[in-house]
């Protein structure tokens, strides 16, 4: 059975960060965990090539860099697609979906993907892509690839998947026909009074997890809003001198913009471990488009700017603790009399 | 990050280079930026291009805060 590993530069061996532009490329063998992954195989199994990409390059430009990665795949005639694991690392957890999704609807061939159930990839794509879910970080990576090396032995040997509670995979959301031992309302009340005893239970029918929200009406007319800079880049003055932590931030931050019209080199900083600040540290306007902002405000397009950004750091973020900030800076827009928010998502 | 703001009645143009996960994720309005990295930014082009590049991108902003939708929806700067 021959099996192809996708890996960003990180796990490739080529470099961090500031690798991530890495075009895609592939080595004949196993590389990094593919040496593990390959004594979980054994013997049916081989590892015989491991394709890479730069996290920046195929999270923003998966068009034209995706074909190319599942081509260079193919090249290696595999029988199973493996990818990750890229634990929480939402870039790379999206390169990982995508070319698991690519490979299966060009070649054909059965793929499987592992990462944190919290990264926004899984989310995404856990309906179209196999997911075995990982921890957080690569603390957990020998578990990822004993389960990754058994679902892929599985795969190859075209054995039909069970339910992802027993056979260990994220959900997709099918169903499949099977016998219960009771009826449908037998079962419904059961969970009904497992619930009230304060007993585990598990839901035969999960909701989705994404609400929406309504749009608000829009702005009738921008030349008379007054309008405020949001990011969650990690922009902060030079020095960091609040200690924004550039992962898993806990707090949002204001900083005053009052008679500045443009964000100056050397000024600032980015507290942010998921991204090369190395453009936006040359010109944090880059990030927070202060110059433009201020130009139209100039010119009449703008009403009033708000003479300070909001600034909070996404990297990994926890949903529910983004949600928080988000509602303490609406709660403070509102007392700046803020009309719109020109938010800057990386 | 933009759902709440909405939620809070504020509308919100979210820049980003990530506009598929931006949509998937249920934020409104999705001004498509440049790189994850830079997403206001064109570090290719002589400063004053880019600058002007820059006020173009803020007025699709200002055109998606103006603008009214029904769900998730994508603003598209001109140019490549």
């Amino acid at each position: 059975m021959r099996i192809v590993q996708y890996l960003n530069q990180f796990f490739a061996g080529l470099g961090g960060e500031a690798r991530a532009e890495t075009p895609p490329g592939a080595r004949p063998g196993a590389v990094g965990p593919g040496l593990a992954l390959q004594r979980l195989l054994g013997a049916e199994a081989e590892v015989v090539g491991t394709v890479f990409c730069g996290d920046g390059l195929v999270a923003d430009r998966p068009d034209s860099v995706v074909p190319k990665i599942v081509g260079l795949i193919e090249a290696f005639a595999p029988d199973v697609v493996v990818a990750g694991p890229a634990f929480d690392a939402g870039r790379y957890g999206l390169g990982c979906a995508r070319v698991c999704a690519a490979a299966t609807a060009r070649l054909g061939v059965p793929a499987l993907a592992a990462m944190a159930p919290e990264n926004v990839a899984a989310e995404l794509h856990r309906r179209e892509v196999l997911i075995v879910p990982t921890t957080a970080t690569a603390i957990g990576m020998p578990a990822a690839l004993v389960a990754m090396a058994r679902l892929a032995l599985r795969l190859g040997r075209g054995e039909p998947l069970g339910p992802a509670a027993v056979e260990g995979y994220l959900p997709r959301g099918r169903r499949m026909n099977a016998w219960a031992p009771a009826s449908a309302s037998q079962r419904a009340l059961g969970l009904l009074l497992a619930r009230l005893r304060h007993e585990p239970f598990t839901t035969e029918v999960e909701l989705p997890r994404y609400d929406r929200v309504a749009p608000p009406p829009p702005i009738a007319d921008p030349a008379r809003m007054r309008l405020a800079l949001v990011t969650e880049c990690g922009l902060v003055p030079t020095g960091n001198p609040d200690r924004l932590e550039w992962v898993r931030a806990d707090k949002w931050l204001r900083y005053g913009l009052g008679g500045i019209d443009d964000l100056a080199r050397g000024a600032y900083e980015v507290a942010h471990g998921g991204y090369d600040a190395a453009f936006a540290v040359e010109d944090p306007d880059r990030l927070v488009p202060l110059d433009a902002v201020r130009e139209l405000a100039r010119r009449g397009e703008i009403g009033e700017v708000l003479d300070a950004y909001y600034v909070t750091c996404g990297n990994h973020g926890i949903l529910g603790q983004m949600a928080i900030h988000a509602r303490e800076i609406a709660a403070d827009l509102r007392r700046q009399h803020v009309d719109s928010v020109l938010l800057v998502a990386t | 990050m933009a759902k709440e703001l909405e939620r809070a009645g504020f509308p919100t143009a979210t820049v980003t280079s990530l506009a598929a996960v931006a949509v998937k994720v249920g934020a409104n309005r999705i001004v498509r930026g440049n790189r994850f990295s830079h997403p206001c930014g064109r570090p290719g082009l002589p400063p004053a291009e880019e600058r002007a590049w820059r006020i173009e991108l803020v007025r699709v902003a200002l055109r998606a805060l103006a603008t009214r939708v029904d769900g998730p929806t994508v603003f598209e700067p001109e140019g490549p």
